[in-house]
């Protein structure tokens, strides 16, 4: 039994991303199918944070640091010569890793999730100004030389193959559906998980913990699971991240970078985990039309549109838009 | 000895800095339950009051006077538009504070611009033997020590005092007393802001004037408030004790970004082993 | 009046010299107390007497400063709240604490299913909803529910988790005279498969609970008689009126 489940239309939505995925190379040229490729690279870390934040309640501050320390792994271990999808999956350990350090301090010490929050931050602002330091040549982990702000250069692309094989690289359109299938993957398991025990478990904990323990859960345990794997998917996409550019610095630790992750989330709606995607791709779109203008100008808009949404819109565009069309999903019981 | 002196006097600094810049937030937080991340950028509007009114020949003292004013101001400013409605919504406060504190950065850059200012330092060097030591450290220890003292006086003795830490026991009854909370929480704002304002001006001589400077100070502000927790007092001096001994000892030995990292590392091994804040080690039932 | 008091039957819950102080005021006072398997027991007191401190240490919310707690034999303090719930003690305390974004169904659905597993939980969470009357309601979500049909919910989830020990902090608190009624059918007929104890303030619920009753006062365990005896006696007239002869 599920108290609530997957809908067919929804079912049909997730085919039909999955064909746009495979077909949009086709149809689109090289520099659009780029520039879409870190769209969804930041759709990705929008859902790694709804994860933790809409389903359990648990909002991070710091995505960001999960996020650039899984780009750092991969760029470090990339170039010294580890297979690309090992440098890539050791990103995800990575950010899972700090991650469940963190879970682990909060969610076991019971501090509260104001805590979480200021810690995390704090996190990502010492990451920033720890790799900012390292501009002296002598900071270098094997042949990678992570070069303070300038950051880490010349990382190897993701390249996919079997054993005993030469791997071949992706190129552009090969990449854009790697991240793509890799973004509708989490996306799919995450929308099961919210209807499996264990997320509807979550859904209690993030309305009520102490009503959760009180009916015999361990809510710790399952916090620091869900926070870990969130920061693990943030580590992928960290990853993707370096492999996409070629190159990872310190300004993926920076505050506005943090406060991005928040914006796309809190602007798309939390909870649905699609509702991030759609956040990230219009906050995205605004801020690419913003840059034009001047950085500065992108920032105020970015912090006064945070401030306008908790104040105005606290749930959000999607499930806003939702509730208005009236199509808010009841809570169905196979009575 | 004279060594020893030297070294006692940059520890000292150390401390009285970090308890400078952090006791703004420790009474908005130990008060209100809320967590401030504007806090940063209150200092920094602090630090550019001093700027200011040095840029129009004044004296950096009436810098230093006027900084806690205009940012308290600011500080009920945002009280008003923003804080008051997410009473009871602590993550949300946080949230709204966030694009504040980013708005600001950015409306200063658009202002000022994005360049550090330098304030000219009015003291000189004191001579111990064959060390030097800079006067102006010895007047931000006098300086954080004097602000220490008057919060706590404030918040111990005088009837305003008195209601806020009552409001914070409960709001109710102070409501029943003809004492309206939202004006109590207003004011506690504004001179958590202020004491943010008067942080900044002092620091703005040492540090340069730059509109991303709360950035510099916020993770240490954090941390000591993360651990001292809701003992305005005792916690948050002890917090500054303990980071700011770390984070001087640290970066003695080091640079100073690992003095932050250790004060980090330091923080999560005392959160863990004392999640409800520092004085519950001493309190058995803080 | 059926009253369990044979000292055959074995103890279920025994605290020893229980006491628990918030910043120099004691709540809770060397509190000795004792339950037979089966009892339906109440609590009763003026505010302040510390009866909610006694539940919420009885459930892992809060550690004694000083004192043990023994469950079926088994000292339970420093336990968290979810490995004393496993053991078999279920608590509903005094303002309603839900889920509140989750419908009803979810609710006992989800007390059901850490014991049961997913089959188990369905026919559990049928049976709660048609015991407590709450069919017609069971998708909606709990927040939308009157205060009474919250009170039932949270009794129900307790239900659900079919514990040994229901505490139960003020269940009748803000229902109308006849769902009075219901909830202490309801809690006499839970008793005859598991012990109670009841926390209220309204003597003709007690009444109808037919069990015995403990009368808490400034942190002590003032008296532990039937109900009749206990509405007679001077002292606990005097600590809940104020004076030894208004009526109660």
């Amino acid at each position: 039994m599920a108290p609530t489940r997957l809908s067919r239309t929804e079912f049909a939505i997730w085919v039909a991303a999955a064909v746009a995925v495979v077909g949009l190379p086709l149809l689109l040229p090289i520099f659009s199918i780029v520039q879409l490729t870190v769209f969804l690279i930041f759709c990705l870390l929008a859902v790694s944070l709804d994860l933790a934040w809409g389903l359990a309640g648990l909002l991070s501050f710091g995505h960001a640091a999960f996020f650039g320390v899984g780009g750092y792994a991969y760029g470090i271990l990339a170039v010294n010569g580890l297979a690309t999808p090992a440098a890539l999956l050791a990103g995800g350990i990575s950010g899972a890793l700090l991650a469940g350090i963190l879970g682990y301090v909060a969610f076991y010490g019971r501090v509260s999730t104001i805590f979480l929050a200021v810690m995390t931050l704090t996190v990502t602002l010492i990451l920033l100004q720890v790799m900012g330091s390292t501009a002296d040549p002598s900071y270098r982990i094997g042949s990678a030389v992570l070069g303070g702000y300038n950051g880490i250069t010349n990382i190897p692309s993701l390249a996919l193959g079997l054993p005993l094989l030469p791997s071949i690289e992706l190129g552009p359109a090969g990449f854009f559906r790697f991240v793509g299938g890799f973004l509708i993957v989490v996306l799919a398991l995450g929308r099961l998980m919210t209807f499996a025990p264990f997320g509807r478990i979550l859904a209690t904990i993030r309305e009520n913990e102490q009503r959760t323990e009180l009916s015999g859960y361990d809510v710790r345990w399952r916090k620091l699971a869900v926070f870990a794997a969130s920061g693990g998917i943030a580590g992928v996409a960290g990853g993707l991240f370096a492999s996409w550019g070629n190159f990872i610095n310190p300004e993926v630790f920076s505050l506005s970078q943090s406060a991005q992750v928040v914006i796309w989330v809190l602007v798309g709606g939390r909870g649905l985990l699609y509702g991030a995607v759609i956040g990230a791709l219009v906050v995205q779109a605004l801020t690419q039309y913003l840059g034009a203008i001047g950085t500065a100008y992108t920032a105020l808009v970015l912090g006064l549109l945070m401030v306008a949404f908790v104040l105005l819109l606290r749930e959000g565009l999607v499930p806003t838009f939702l509730r208005l069309s009236l199509i808010l999903p009841r809570h169905k019981t196979p009575a | 000895m004279q060594h020893l002196l030297v070294n006692f006097i940059g520890g000292a600094f150390a401390i009285a800095s970090l308890l400078l810049l952090s006791l703004g937030l420790a009474v908005i937080y130990g008060m209100m339950g809320v967590i401030n991340l504007a806090q940063g950028e209150f200092v920094m509007l602090g630090a550019y009051t001093v700027l200011f009114t040095a840029a129009h020949g004044l004296t950096l003292w009436l810098g230093i006077v006027l900084a806690p004013v205009v940012v308290g101001l600011i500080g009920i400013l945002v009280e008003r538009g923003i804080i008051r409605f997410l009473y009871g919504r602590p993550l949300d406060t946080m949230l709204a504070t966030w694009g504040l504190s980013l708005a600001f950065i950015a409306g200063t850059t658009l202002i000022v611009g994005p360049t550090t200012e330098g304030v000219a330092t009015p003291f000189q060097h004191l001579t111990i033997g064959e060390y030097s030591v800079a006067v102006y450290n010895i007047f931000v220890i006098g300086i954080a020590a004097a602000s220490f003292a008057l919060t706590w006086f404030l918040f111990r003795f005088t009837k305003i005092g008195l209601l806020a830490r009552a409001t914070m026991q409960n709001a109710e009854m102070v409501a029943a007393l003809g004492v309206s909370p939202p004006r109590i929480y207003m004011l506690t704002f504004g001179f958590g802001s202020a004491l943010a304002g008067l942080a900044g001006a002092v620091m703005a001589p040492l540090t340069g004037v730059v509109p991303t400077l709360g950035m510099a100070f916020i993770a240490k502000i954090f941390i000591t408030v993360t651990v001292g927790s809701t003992a305005i007092f005792t916690g948050t001096l002890a917090a500054s004790g303990i980071f700011g001994a770390v984070e001087s000892i640290v970066a003695f030995l080091s640079t100073p970004i690992y003095g932050q990292v250790a004060m980090l590392l330091c923080a999560l091994v005392l959160l863990r082993v004392a999640p409800q804040g520092i004085s519950s080690l001493w309190r058995r039932h803080g | 009046m059926m009253v369990q008091t044979e000292s055959s039957t074995p103890l279920l819950l025994e605290t020893r010299c229980l006491s628990k102080e918030f910043g120099g005021v004691h709540a809770l006072d060397g509190v000795n107390f004792r339950l037979r398997r089966g009892e339906l027991r109440s609590l009763i007191g003026p505010n302040g007497a510390g009866k909610s401190t006694f539940f919420k240490i009885l459930s892992g919310q809060l550690q004694p400063s000083k004192g043990d707690v023994l469950f079926d034999g088994k000292a339970i303090v420093g336990l968290p709240p979810h490995r004393i719930a496993r053991l078999g003690i279920g608590i509903k305390n005094q303002v309603p604490s839900l889920w509140d974004g989750l419908s009803v169904y979810e609710h006992f659905w989800l007390a059901a299913y850490r014991h049961t597993g997913k089959r188990g939980a369905m026919e559990r969470a049928d049976r709660l909803l048609q015991q407590l009357g709450l069919w017609q309601k069971a998708s909606q979500s709990v927040g939308t529910l009157s205060h009474g049909e919250r009170q039932w919910v949270e009794i129900g989830m307790v239900m659900a988790q079919e514990p040994l020990l229901l505490l139960l902090d003020e269940p009748a608190a803000g229902m109308t005279e006849e769902e009075v009624e219901r909830t202490a059918a309801l809690l006499r007929a839970i008793n005859t498969e598991a012990s109670l104890i009841v926390v209220e303030h309204d003597m003709q619920f007690i009444r109808m609970l037919e069990g015995l009753v403990t009368v808490f006062y400034q942190g002590r365990v003032l008296m532990e008689d039937t109900i009749d005896a206990v509405l007679a006696d001077a002292k606990v007239r005097e600590v809940y009126l104020g004076t030894a002869d208004s009526h109660g």
